[in-house]
């Protein structure tokens, strides 16, 4: 228990070290988790050799023909080895099949657009369909601005499905990680009738620096974080990367009605 | 017209606001504060009232019509419990069978330290969930500015109309250029580039239909013309909700839900073709 403390307090002291220097702030705090990419995830979280990822075929999504757009989601492409900011597949974790999407920062900080919303819900009803348990591992700083209207859409749309799988009995186990805010942490990021979070993942609605500029002061320490979620009450668990596997298996086999 | 200009006037402090509209709209209204969790949030306004002999339950963003009430209010911008309360009457119009109004006029959900602190993003995220299911016919009238998560989270509906001069986006102009170009200043091209006025909603098959503001849209109308003007904008709004209901009546609970739903599901469709949606197979 203590330990967990004193964690806490050591990364608490980082972030307000850094706080001055925003960039480094930033730096200290996406690079581990740029380091840790969605395939590293996939090894970590699912049975090896089970994962099998959905082969979803997308035409150019662009409506407001933003320039640029279309060219920097080519490159992304390349560098990240995904053709949005998700994967998402089938696999089993200690056996049990599962429904599993990772968000990817590296795209554009997992920004969602139409094909992300779109692959989301193809996600939740193949789920919802092969009467699998879902888990989403969340990770985005909110809607794809490059989308406009449409971008903001994809919350409706991606609630209204994940409510529908809910309702219809489907089990969907929502982990946060770092950051997960905006348009996304308002619609299927927290929707889950399990939510989990890794440590010091930002996690909100607002980020922090718009909020300093509403409210025109500094931000307590540890504001927004997973550990300050789990004490007001909208997180079941914070959950060490470590154990994510363990954690996972133990509430799938929790569900197992036989 | 410049987009924003529409931006403008959709901001306009003289535009109407939601008192106005249940107002001249509606009659009885009874007023409901508070989320029955422990507290109110006066940035949400809403009740029970008639239309035409029949109970209906209206709400929708407050902004205030002065200084003291654009406080009170804050603005128009409301927090977690604000959408709580939204939820909580919504949820008592499908209990009674009523149908659902809303107005949508927000520069967005408030991003402060309480708000956040209360489940900003669970609570919208909880409205647009809950939205999807609701058995009753819902309609959504964007007058002013509809904004951000903050706009949607009282407008998952049945059908969608927007004012001609108000506008309807992801985030606000000014937040766009500076998320996108690091430069607020840059707010005319962003509205321009954003697509963010009634006709461009329309177009992306977002919104259903157009109210005209023929005469009243613009601020500088003298009071006495506006007058007479936001009466026949009353009456547009009359007619459309009237039409709207008239479409759902006799329909199932079920269908209601339905329609809705795959109109959300479905909002982006002329953006992705049909083979992305059989690949599922695959697996």
């Amino acid at each position: 228990m203590v330990n967990v403390v004193d964690q806490r307090k050591s990364k608490f002291n980082r972030y307000k070290n850094l706080r001055e220097n925003p960039t480094e702030l930033l730096d200290a705090v996406i690079k581990p988790v740029q380091e840790y990419g969605v395939r590293d995830r996939v090894k970590d979280i699912a049975d090896e050799g089970t994962f099998k990822e959905f082969e979803l075929k997308f035409p150019e999504t662009d409506p407001l023909e933003f320039e640029g757009y279309v060219g920097k989601k080519d490159e992304l492409r390349d560098e990240t080895d995904s053709h949005d900011a998700i994967i998402a597949g089938k696999c089993k974790i200690d056996g049990h099949p599962v429904v599993l999407a990772i968000m990817n920062k590296k795209f554009m900080m997992a920004s969602m657009g139409i094909e992300l919303g779109e692959t989301v819900c193809h996600a939740v009803e193949y789920a919802g369909k092969h009467k699998l348990p879902l888990i989403i591992f969340t990770a985005s700083g909110g809607a794809r601005m490059q989308e406009g209207i449409l971008s903001l859409m994809q919350m409706a749309k991606t609630s209204a499905v994940v409510e529908k799988f809910k309702q219809e009995g489907g089990l969907y186990i929502a982990v946060l990680t770092h950051p997960t805010t905006g348009g996304v942490s308002a619609s299927f990021a927290t929707l889950g009738d399990i939510t989990l979070a890794e440590p010091g993942a930002l996690i909100g609605f607002a980020g922090p620096r718009v909020i300093e500029q509403t409210i025109g002061e500094k931000l307590p320490e540890g504001f927004q974080r997973a550990e300050f979620l789990e004490e007001h009450g909208f997180v079941d668990a914070v959950v060490e990367r470590e154990k994510m596997k363990e954690v996972l298996s133990k509430i799938l086999k929790l569900h197992c009605v036989k | 017209m410049k987009a924003i200009e529409r931006v403008n006037i959709a901001r306009d402090k003289d535009r109407p606001k939601i008192t106005d509209y249940i107002d001249n709209v509606f009659t009885d209204f009874f007023e409901q504060k508070g989320d029955y969790l422990g507290k109110e949030d006066a940035s949400i306004y809403g009740g029970i009232a008639m239309f035409h002999g029949r109970p209906v339950t209206v709400l929708g963003h407050r902004k205030g019509k002065n200084v003291e009430e654009n406080v009170t209010c804050n603005f128009g911008m409301p927090g977690p419990e604000g959408y709580r309360k939204a939820l909580r009457l919504m949820k008592q119009a499908e209990k009674f069978g009523r149908p659902i109004i809303t107005f949508v006029d927000t520069p967005g959900a408030y991003p402060g330290l309480e708000a956040e602190m209360y489940g900003q993003a669970q609570a919208i995220a909880a409205n647009l969930a809950a939205m999807s299911t609701l058995k009753v016919p819902v309609i959504a009238i964007v007058t002013g500015e509809g904004s951000s998560g903050g706009a949607l989270g009282i407008a998952v509906a049945n059908k969608v109309y927007m004012l001609e001069n108000a506008i309807y986006s992801v985030l606000s102009p000014e937040g766009f250029a500076s998320i996108l170009w690091h430069d607020s200043a840059r707010r005319d091209e962003a509205a321009e580039v954003m697509k963010l006025t009634a006709k461009d909603l329309l177009d992306f098959g977002v919104i259903d239909e157009i109210i005209s503001e023929r005469g009243v849209g613009l601020s500088v109308v003298e009071k006495e013309q506006a007058g007479s003007a936001y009466d026949r904008l009353y009456a547009r709004i009359d007619k459309q909700i009237t039409a709207a209901l008239a479409e759902f009546e006799g329909k199932t609970p079920e269908s209601i839900a339905n329609q809705r739903f795959e109109k959300f599901r479905k909002i982006d469709e002329r953006f992705l073709d049909s083979e992305s949606l059989v690949q599922m197979g695959n697996v």
